[in-house]
């Protein structure tokens, strides 16, 4: 049945585009719509994979499937001695999308680079609050502090000065809010009077050009036939049918009437890897979930207490009834898909009694305290509330007494940002630009206590580390310090690492090409549907 | 008739006005703050905090920002969405004819099943007939939506392949929507086979929808239809010697209709609620899972606007259903 409505709806397909031969259109059955179509101000990867992937580009891409930072609208680059100034060569001959009511006059070129950065950063610039948006991503990668100036060297070429040396800035580049915009159109909007069709019909280099949105139903793109990488993107339309339902995304692969989805349930994936007509690829997610103990509070200000309470810990158990095999235990605070992961560090043993004795060794008896269970779901904590339940169960038999204790989701982030906070907190995070830095200085800097560091964890050997990293630029220079740094974070104990998520895409076997990102996008330019 | 009108007219701008009242301070005494929630596990400075707070208005009293927002109102300005900038309005526009055919669909589909199934389960009271119907009812009634839904997509789309999974077009068509009805617009934009596709599209959604007002409407009618056949007036009608299709057709309906209707205007309410699951099961456009999203996101315009929006259309609803009441029953239109 589901053969032949294939055939009907590819003879369909075949009936519209006229006599051409048969257009190729790969439907993606998205989770949610989109925010908007301007990546710079949103910061949700439903939104990115709807902009930024498919439409924009950027001065530096990460190739997809990995967290190398490859060229993309610039062709080569370089740093200054210091650190302090990075010149781009940009790609000549790029040509940007048309639509009705814009037909570009001229390539891309520096002027464009300078429009997509300066309207986040000036606040005089006519761009910054023209969408009445904010520039969220910009601003939390902290970029106003840290870009001094854009200049245009000539049409070609265009130098970024910077307030402090800061390694990841090329991995910044290559994120979603750097994705670069025509200046040409915003200047034709703005003269239309319509500045916020920036953000509703996007006009980009990427590799499809945006046709038409339907909120909460369907997305259309077409190739763009002057895409700057030969042979890309190799089908010739992409459709995003929205289905928020897990499980009805999942009769929609399975019926045909889509190629490819993201997200599906964990109770689904055993069923989707017997069934033949999908496929299912799968990657470790560049995340982690972890629970952080409030090391400014006694007896948790001491690392043989933490450590004690990491060894009780049954990570194994977690992994199955949580995760339902979705997820593999962690170690490190950075999932192993990153570079520098530090592969020679052991992880705590599950032994119950060394745990016991270590606590009565340090004179640490009838202890009780609080786990804090996230109210919401994220890859990283499937079921924090079940997560806890088993935490509960396995300090309990190391006489810990456990209350779980939850708040509705903004009052969880506020309240746990608390340096007084009572409890240790079940949070975790998922990378933005592939760097450690992301990381190990966003979540245990001594710059991020009191906010994204819920450990409030300031420890001197640690941040002197980290810091350096940062200063440098010779990646192994920085492989090493970064290796370094677990190894402390390991002895220091502020967390107790518990999961990396594995994510899995269901596909159907005509599609060929499709990576798994690691950092979380959905990118089709280099999928092709099998005949 | 334009007194009754004026009385139900005054209740309504009551009501309006309440109801903005409780709209506005409903989504504000729920725990979470808009701003922290939109920053998620990254977090923001405290500057920008504030900063957004001024862009916001929060930074204003309580007081002021619900005279803002009702003055707003009044001239026909719901705000914008925090999240995607664009007038509540405008969004709303752009969804609600999907809720309404959806909706509209559902509830024909139940009156046009649910009245004849109560009207003879009635007048064959206590047979067969009338314990299946009334043993299906109760299960259509105490059925969960969604695994209800879920059931019929995995037999009739999955298992049978008969109906498309979830939508409310097949992707292969693309066309202008003008009015938002796709089984209009289907029809206007010429396309061999997007009708049909329509049709095929609103099928399970709108079985799931009205099963619940269906079993309503159906044990209504049969009750109401039950009481009218033991009234004297019938009585006399069958010594009469009329055939018992004018008997159960003109005289007993037609009297049972006044509960049966109060039913119905009444299930409009069910309805929007129901739609809500219904729209996010079948991936259906409408405005259901746009207000969800807007109260997990905490976008207080979007909660707000929708909230008044809705309970618009169901006041306009009940406006309606009284209306009725006086054409069917005239005792209700003259009495003081």
């Amino acid at each position: 049945m589901t053969l032949k409505r294939l055939m009907v709806s590819a003879g369909i397909a075949a009936m519209l585009a006229g006599s051409a031969a048969a257009q190729q259109t790969l439907v993606y059955c998205s989770e949610g719509s989109p925010e908007g179509f301007d990546p710079a101000l949103f910061t949700s990867g439903t939104t990115f994979d709807a902009s930024s992937h498919p439409v924009y580009n950027r001065l530096a891409e990460f190739k997809t499937g990995t967290t190398e930072v490859v060229p993309g609208l610039a062709e080569s680059w370089e740093a200054s001695e210091d650190g302090l100034e990075y010149t781009f060569h940009l790609r000549s001959g790029v040509k940007f999308h048309s639509n009705d009511n814009f037909t570009p006059s001229r390539d891309f070129n520096a002027d464009d680079v300078i429009f997509s950065f300066e309207r986040q950063r000036l606040e005089d610039h006519p761009f910054h609050s023209a969408s009445g948006g904010s520039w969220e991503y910009f601003q939390s990668m902290s970029m106003p502090d840290l870009i001094t100036s854009v200049e245009k060297v000539d049409d070609m070429t265009v130098k970024f000065v910077l307030s402090r040396p800061e390694a990841p800035f090329i991995a910044n580049l290559a994120m979603d809010f750097a994705s670069i915009l025509s200046a040409e159109y915003a200047d034709a909007m703005m003269e239309a009077g319509t500045p916020e069709m920036l953000n509703q019909a996007p006009v980009g280099t990427g590799p499809f050009s945006f046709v038409a949105y339907q909120k909460d139903a369907v997305i259309r793109y077409a190739k763009n036939p002057d895409y700057w990488a030969d042979g890309l993107p190799k089908v010739d339309n992409l459709v995003f049918a929205i289905t928020p339902d897990a499980s009805v995304r999942y009769q929609k692969l399975q019926a045909g009437e889509c190629h490819i989805m993201p997200y599906p349930n964990p109770a689904d994936i055993q069923a989707m890897q017997d069934d033949e007509a999908v496929t299912v690829a799968q990657q470790e997610g560049l995340n982690v979930g972890y629970l952080a103990y409030n090391t400014t509070v006694a007896p948790f200000d001491n690392p043989k207490v933490r450590k004690a309470l990491n060894m009780a810990i049954d990570k194994q158990a977690i992994i199955d009834v949580v995760f339902q095999g979705s997820g593999q235990i962690a170690k490190n605070p950075i999932p192993p898909t990153m570079w520098s992961y530090n592969d020679a560090v052991e992880d705590d043993a599950f032994d119950p009694e060394a745990a016991k004795e270590m606590l009565e060794a340090e004179g640490v008896s009838d202890l009780s305290m609080k786990i804090w269970a996230m109210p919401v779901q994220r890859p990283y904590n499937p079921n924090a509330r079940r997560m806890a339940e088993l935490m509960q169960a396995d300090f309990g038999k190391i006489g810990v007494d456990v209350e779980i204790v939850s708040y509705e989701w903004g009052e969880y982030l506020e309240r746990s940002r608390a340096k007084d906070r009572d409890g240790a907190v079940l949070l975790g995070w998922t990378g933005d630009n592939g760097d450690p830095d992301n990381f190990l200085a966003v979540l245990l800097g001594c710059d991020a206590v009191e906010a994204s560091n819920r450990a409030q964890w300031c420890h001197q050997p640690f941040e002197d580390l980290i810091q350096e990293a940062k200063t440098v630029t010779d990646p192994a220079e920085r492989t090493r310090l970064y290796e370094e740094a677990q190894v402390v974070f390991k002895e220091q104990a502020p967390w107790a690492t518990i999961a990396h998520s594995v994510v899995f895409m269901p596909m159907r076997p005509e599609v060929e090409g499709y990576k798994v990102h690691p950092l979380g996008g959905h990118i089709f330019t280099d999928v092709s549907l099998a005949e | 008739m334009l007194r009754f009108f004026i009385s139900r007219l005054s209740t309504f701008f009551v009501t309006f006005v309440g109801v903005t009242l409780i709209s506005f301070a409903f989504i504000r005494v729920i725990p979470g703050d808009p701003i922290i929630v939109m920053a998620g596990e990254r977090g923001m400075s405290q500057e920008r905090y504030e900063e957004l707070s001024r862009q916001y208005g929060f930074d204003q009293p309580v007081l002021t920002q619900f005279w803002d927002y009702l003055t707003g109102v009044l001239q026909g300005d719901l705000g914008q969405s925090f999240v995607t900038k664009k007038p509540v309005w405008d969004e709303f526009f752009a969804l609600f004819p999907a809720t309404l055919e959806l909706s509209l669909c559902a509830i024909i589909l139940a009156i046009a099943l649910g009245i004849p199934a109560g009207v003879i389960a009635a007048v064959n009271r206590g047979k067969f007939f009338d314990r299946a119907l009334m043993s299906s009812a109760l299960v259509g009634y105490s059925m969960p939506i969604f695994w209800w839904a879920l059931l019929l997509i995995i037999v009739f789309s999955g298992n049978l392949g008969w109906t498309p999974v979830s939508g409310r077009m097949g992707l292969l068509y693309y066309f202008p929507t003008p009015t938002g009805f796709m089984l209009i617009d289907s029809l206007l934009s010429g396309q061999s086979g997007a009708f049909v596709s329509a049709v095929q599209h609103l099928i399970l959604p709108t079985i799931v929808l009205a099963t619940i007002p269906l079993a309503v409407i159906a044990r209504q009618t049969r009750s109401a239809m039950l009481e009218v056949l033991s009234e004297d007036y019938i009585r006399t009608a069958r010594a009469k010697g009329l055939k018992p299709w004018r008997i159960n057709g003109l005289h007993a309906l037609r009297n049972a209709m006044i509960p049966v209707i109060t039913v119905i205007g009444l299930s409009v309410g069910t309805l929007l609620a129901g739609a809500i699951l219904t729209e996010t099961i079948f991936s259906w456009p409408g405005i259901g899972k746009w207000m969800v999203d807007s109260i997990f996101r905490r976008d207080y315009p979007v909660v707000q606007g929708g909230l008044l929006l809705v309970a618009v259309v169901v006041m306009i609803v009940n406006l309606i259903v009284d209306m009725l009441y006086g054409l069917i029953n005239p005792r209700i239109r003259t009495r003081k």
